[in-house]
């Protein structure tokens, strides 16, 4: 596909193009409507559409008022707080559990593995409004409903399969001569795990971390259900604007959310790079 | 380096929790512009006179009998105040989950000295409710829609009217009110409307006569989303609570006009979670006293046109805080509104909620 | 991990380096090695054990428990045990007087409400008949006031319906099947298990609802997901890191972001009916209904699950060997064939997977449904969310949950027969 090879008939030539067509605006499906909402964002009116004034490219078309409102308005910026409260504590939750289940998973021999496994990779499979259903009225029960360590729990069991794959994924390809000749040496357990493993596995753990996070950071389903308002988080605080008061705030939101997606994406491609040239592998 | 900035900050912000404030309130209600005028005449002057208290909001008034249930059953309430229509308290009145208030004792008594209980008198539904406000549910239309050829509704029925009308509807996703309005329109009287519905095909012609118009209905279950559709042109017409028209119409300027005609008057206060503890009660008691009292109740109409539920506060009634129209004409209760009304018949609605509302969600999934 | 340092001659069984005999040392330390993994493993399994599966554990249970009826009417329930539901007559004085006793401590109480909407699941109309009675009841004196069955008929007309007792009668076990048969349609009579009145039934028409359009969504992720996949997995490394980006930064954008970002498309006034109105497709009164219905929540839906389709069906398309497309060509296939016999039948492990993946979190979406879905366009999620947060009808929640949730535990069952779930990869 890389190129079209000299002797290709005009019916491969035109198929050849049609199809790079086909996929370009299959591309563009993917990306047009994040894109979108980023202009829309400067909109110096309240409304969701271009103005005729923003397609003139007229600078009294465009303003961060939105985003002075995002950055002023208590309610958003109480919305914010509880977000960064709560998903670093469930990714510490998610990771340390996590982890150290991974190391346990990719022993040799480990019963039940099978059926482990599929209980822990659940919280990924059962539909969240089944889990939040469940979460509401047990978490109620136990007066954990409403409170911060609530939500922290739930979204750090949301998270665990993630670092379970991505950390498995890492020891997969783990050498464990490393750490036998670690062994040899006369390092300790923790040691070996610490100086020699630990450093192999790293990536594999902030990539899950990473994943962990943007799980709590973008849930709104079981916080709906296990939370209160002291706990409102900005996913929530955006699923009310959005059924409510669609405010261009929202765009505003939205925008400053995707420019953080792109820092997550570009450090996961990074350490995957790292983990490739750390493990041998060519990067590709 | 990543993790340990990330370990840094995650346990910096495990310690802050421990530090959260004792004096935290929550309070429900129904989110947009209503909210945003009980903070503004409540909430921010409270806050203002007791500086260690922070108001926090909850816009789960909708949810709120399903969400105390579960709290109530856990024995765990995270609520301090509540604010919820008459229907609705009389639910939580009547299944405990509300605590039943001495008026007198609790709320102040009018400038004149009259017991707090004859200056509520008839807003006083049940003995869990302290009323707020006398609003009506009305309906609310767009004065620019080409299609209507310079036509504009001046009857209820033009709801069901597609074809001089046509265009999308807001109505409410609850039987409440739109049973009543669709037997108005099939020809019931308003006396006959309730033995109506007790028969047993009452129910079912209302819903035939909702069939007529269920293609071109948009559904809402919050208060600001038909302004907001309005506003946007997504629906041509709706139902809404009248105080949320008056912010559309007159605050943002929208091309919207009201349609009063059989609009329905209704009850709107506070009620206190059964089960709090007694620091809780106390400060939510100490701001009831303090936010139902003769002025403040006033000042609320600074912010949205709804009608005081103290006969004491009615005077009082003068201009918009920020805006400076007079208040009087936009109030539900104005005799130029009010030709044609119904008041919501709280007990028919107690007792036939369960009944109604499972039929009607049957017929809007169907 | 034993080494194995000597061997004590050709007779004796053979030791391991402390002189014990090495089956007995070996097998020591794999059950320390499968004790220490298990003391691994086990923090993680005990929090995940007690933070989601016995919650989930404790819903389902709601959808069969009933304790409310006897616990609330107890001496009722007890005197309508001689009753006989098929007879055809009225239950007799003392079930009245059982009921009035029962319906006084309830009053006072203030649990007899909540009864009355339990059984009005049922039977549509008891929830009035508990309330109204409730009002009455409080004030009788139990001793004189009686006999009570004429009582109770002149409060409310319903009592002297034999259907009310019927009802009462069949749900007044402290377990019941109600729940699960009223999510498929169906109610529990005297005479057995029975339809529901026409104008109830609507979970079977739901759940296929939910079923079509999750297939409908999948379908069109594969559509659009297989030429994408393809040419990723065909192009230079360089590009497709590049090409990569645009799969990965929906994937990794906030849903609530993506679902606003349709609400702004499609609404009527919304980007995509300015812009045709603009070109003048179509006119400014014609604007087209692209949101609120089923059309918006399978467009919105597919946009967000895309890029599980395109990963999956990517990892596996990067492991066919372009060589062999050539070889087919070479031995004189038509582009067609070549891939259609030769590629295609290599692609469908990822087709599997992605698909399996797709259709799984689709069946139990409740986000996009709820905001861009209307009526028409909504899944069981949200019908299982309104009767736990509006309804109150937590054992039908309860219920059609579990239906849902084993619908989605097959399909992982499938999707770990066929993929493991040790290969599933993210990003």
């Amino acid at each position: 596909m890389s190129a079209i090879p000299p002797y290709a008939t005009t019916g491969q030539r035109l198929w050849h193009y049609t199809f790079r067509v086909i996929c370009g605006l299959i591309f563009f499906f993917l990306i047009a409507p994040i894109v979108v909402v980023i202009p829309l964002s400067f909109n110096a009116e309240d409304f969701f559409t271009f103005t005729p004034k923003m397609l003139a490219l007229d600078p009294e078309g465009y303003s961060l008022k939105h985003y002075r409102d995002f950055f002023t308005n208590t309610d958003w910026q109480a919305a914010l707080w509880n977000s960064v409260r709560i998903a670093p504590m469930a990714t510490l939750l998610s990771v340390s559990f996590g982890t150290l289940a991974a190391i346990g998973l990719s022993q040799s021999h480990v019963p039940f593995r099978r059926a482990i496994m599929a209980v822990l990779i659940s919280p990924m499979i059962v539909p969240l409004i089944i889990s939040a259903a469940g979460m509401y009225f047990f978490y109620s029960r136990i007066g954990l409903q409403g409170s911060y360590w609530g939500v922290v729990l739930a979204h750090a069991v949301l998270g665990i399969p993630f670092v379970i794959i991505t950390v498995t994924a890492t020891l997969v390809g783990f050498d464990r001569s490393l750490t036998r000749a670690a062994a040899n040496m006369g390092a300790g357990p923790i040691r070996t795990f610490f100086q020699v493993q630990m450093p192999l596995i790293l990536p594999g753990v902030i990539s899950g971390a990473l994943f962990a996070f943007i799980t709590s950071f973008d849930e709104v389903v079981v916080v709906l259900f296990v939370g209160s308002a002291q706990q409102k988080t900005l996913p929530w605080q955006m699923f009310i604007g959005l059924r409510e008061q669609i405010s261009p705030t929202i765009l505003a939101v939205a925008t400053v959310l995707v420019v953080f997606s792109i820092a997550l994406l570009t450090v996961l491609e990074l350490l995957r790079r790292r983990s490739e040239r750390l493990r041998g592998m060519s990067p590709s | 380096m990543t993790l340990k900035t990330f370990l840094l900050a995650s346990s910096a912000a495990a310690l802050s929790v421990g530090a959260a404030a004792a004096e935290d309130l929550t309070f429900v209600s129904w989110g947009g512009a209503y909210q945003a005028s009980q903070l503004k005449a409540y909430a921010e002057p409270y806050m203002a006179a007791n500086p260690g208290v922070n108001i926090i909001w909850d816009e789960s008034s909708n949810e709120a009998v399903a969400k105390l249930r579960a709290m109530n059953e856990a024995g765990n309430v995270t609520w301090d105040l509540v604010d919820a229509e008459g229907p609705d308290s009389q639910r939580l009145c009547d299944e405990g989950l509300a605590m039943e208030v001495d008026f007198d004792a609790a709320l102040a008594p009018a400038p004149d000295g009259a017991a707090a209980s004859a200056d509520f008198g008839d807003s006083l539904i049940n003995s869990c409710f302290i009323p707020q406000i006398v609003f009506s549910t009305t309906f609310g239309y767009r004065s620019d829609v080409a299609a209507w050829n310079g036509k504009e509704p001046d009857s209820l029925c033009a709801i069901f009217d597609t074809e001089t009308f046509p265009g999308k509807r807001s109505l409410e996703k609850r039987p409440k009110k739109n049973l009543e309005w669709a037997l108005l329109c099939d020809g019931v009287a308003k006396e006959d409307l309730y033995t109506v519905l007790d028969s047993d095909d009452g129910l079912d012609r209302a819903l035939a006569k909702l069939d007529t118009i269920k293609d071109d209905v948009i559904w809402w279950t919050a208060g600001a989303e038909t302004p907001q559709r309005l506003a946007d042109g997504e629906v041509v017409m709706g139902s809404t609570y009248n105080g949320r028209l008056f912010s559309v119409i007159v605050e943002q300027k929208q091309p919207v006009k009201m349609l009063w005609d059989w609009q329905v008057f209704d009850f709107d206060g506070w009620i206190v979670p059964a089960g709090l503890p007694e620091d809780r009660l106390n400060r939510v008691m100490d701001f009831l006293h303090f936010a139902t009292d003769t002025q403040r109740l006033a000042d609320q109409a600074k912010y949205i046109s709804y009608g005081p539920a103290r006969a004491s506060s009615q005077p009082l009634v003068s201009t918009h805080a920020d805006l400076g129209v007079e208040m009087a004409p936009h109030m539900p209760t104005n005799p130029a509104n009010q030709k044609n009304y119904l008041v919501n018949n709280i007990e028919w609605w107690a007792d036939n909620q369960d009944a109604m509302e499972s039929r009607f969600q049957a017929w809007l999934a169907q | 991990m034993s080494d194995i340092t000597r061997n004590d001659g050709p007779t004796g069984p053979m030791l391991a380096a402390d002189g014990t005999p090495l089956k007995r040392s070996l097998a020591r330390s794999l059950r320390r090695q499968k004790l220490r993994a298990l003391m691994l493993i086990a923090p993680l399994l005990v929090f995940v054990l007690v933070t989601f599966i016995a919650p989930i554990a404790d819903m389902l249970f709601r959808s069969v428990e009933n304790q409310i009826v006897s616990e609330t009417l107890p001496e009722t329930v007890l005197a309508l045990r001689d009753w006989d539901a098929k007879a055809g007559s009225l239950p007799e004085e003392p079930v009245f007087a059982a009921l009035a006793a029962d319906l006084q401590a309830a009053v006072a109480a203030k649990t007899h409400t909540r009864l009355g909407s339990r059984l009005n699941y049922e039977n549509s109309g008891i929830s009035s008949l508990f309330r109204k009675s409730g009002r009455d009841v409080g004030k009788w004196d139990m001793t004189t006031d009686g006999p009570f069955r004429e009582k109770f008929i002149e409060i409310d007309k319903g009592w002297g319906d034999i259907g009310v007792w019927q009802t009462i009668k069949t749900y007044s076990p402290r377990y019941t099947p109600g729940y699960f048969l009223n999510a498929v349609d169906l109610a529990k009579g005297v005479d057995g298990i029975e339809a529901r009145a026409a104008n109830e039934r609507i979970y079977i028409t739901l759940f296929l609802r939910t079923l079509w359009m999750s297939l409908t969504i999948t379908a069109s992720c594969l559509i659009l997901g297989y030429p994408v996949a393809w040419l990723l997995a065909n192009l230079r490394a360089s590009s497709a890191n590049v090409l990569m980006i645009l799969v990965l930064l929906p994937f990794w954008t906030s849903l609530l972001v993506r679902t606003s970002a349709w609400k702004v498309l499609l609404q009527q006034q919304g980007v995509i009916n300015d812009l045709l109105v603009w070109i003048g497709l179509v006119g400014d009164a014609n604007r087209l209904v692209m949101i609120n219905n089923q059309f918006g929540t399978i467009l919105a839906m597919t946009h967000v699950l895309l890029p599980f389709m395109i990963l999956p069906l990517y990892s596996v398309m990067k492991t066919i060997p372009p060589s062999y497309l050539r070889a087919a060509k070479s031995l004189g296939a038509t582009d067609w064939t070549a891939f259609w016999r030769v590629y295609f039948p290599q692609s469908v492990p990822g087709i599997g997977a992605g698909s399996i993946l797709v259709f799984i979190i689709a069946i139990g979406y409740y986000i996009t449904p709820e905001l861009v879905g209307g009526t028409k366009g909504v899944f069981i999620s949200n019908r299982i969310a309104f009767h736990i947060s509006s309804s109150l009808n937590w054992g039908l929640g309860a219920a059609l949950g579990a239906i849902l949730l084993v619908a989605v535990l097959l399909l992982y069952w499938a999707y770990d027969k066929i993929v493991g779930i040790d290969n599933v990869k993210l990003g």
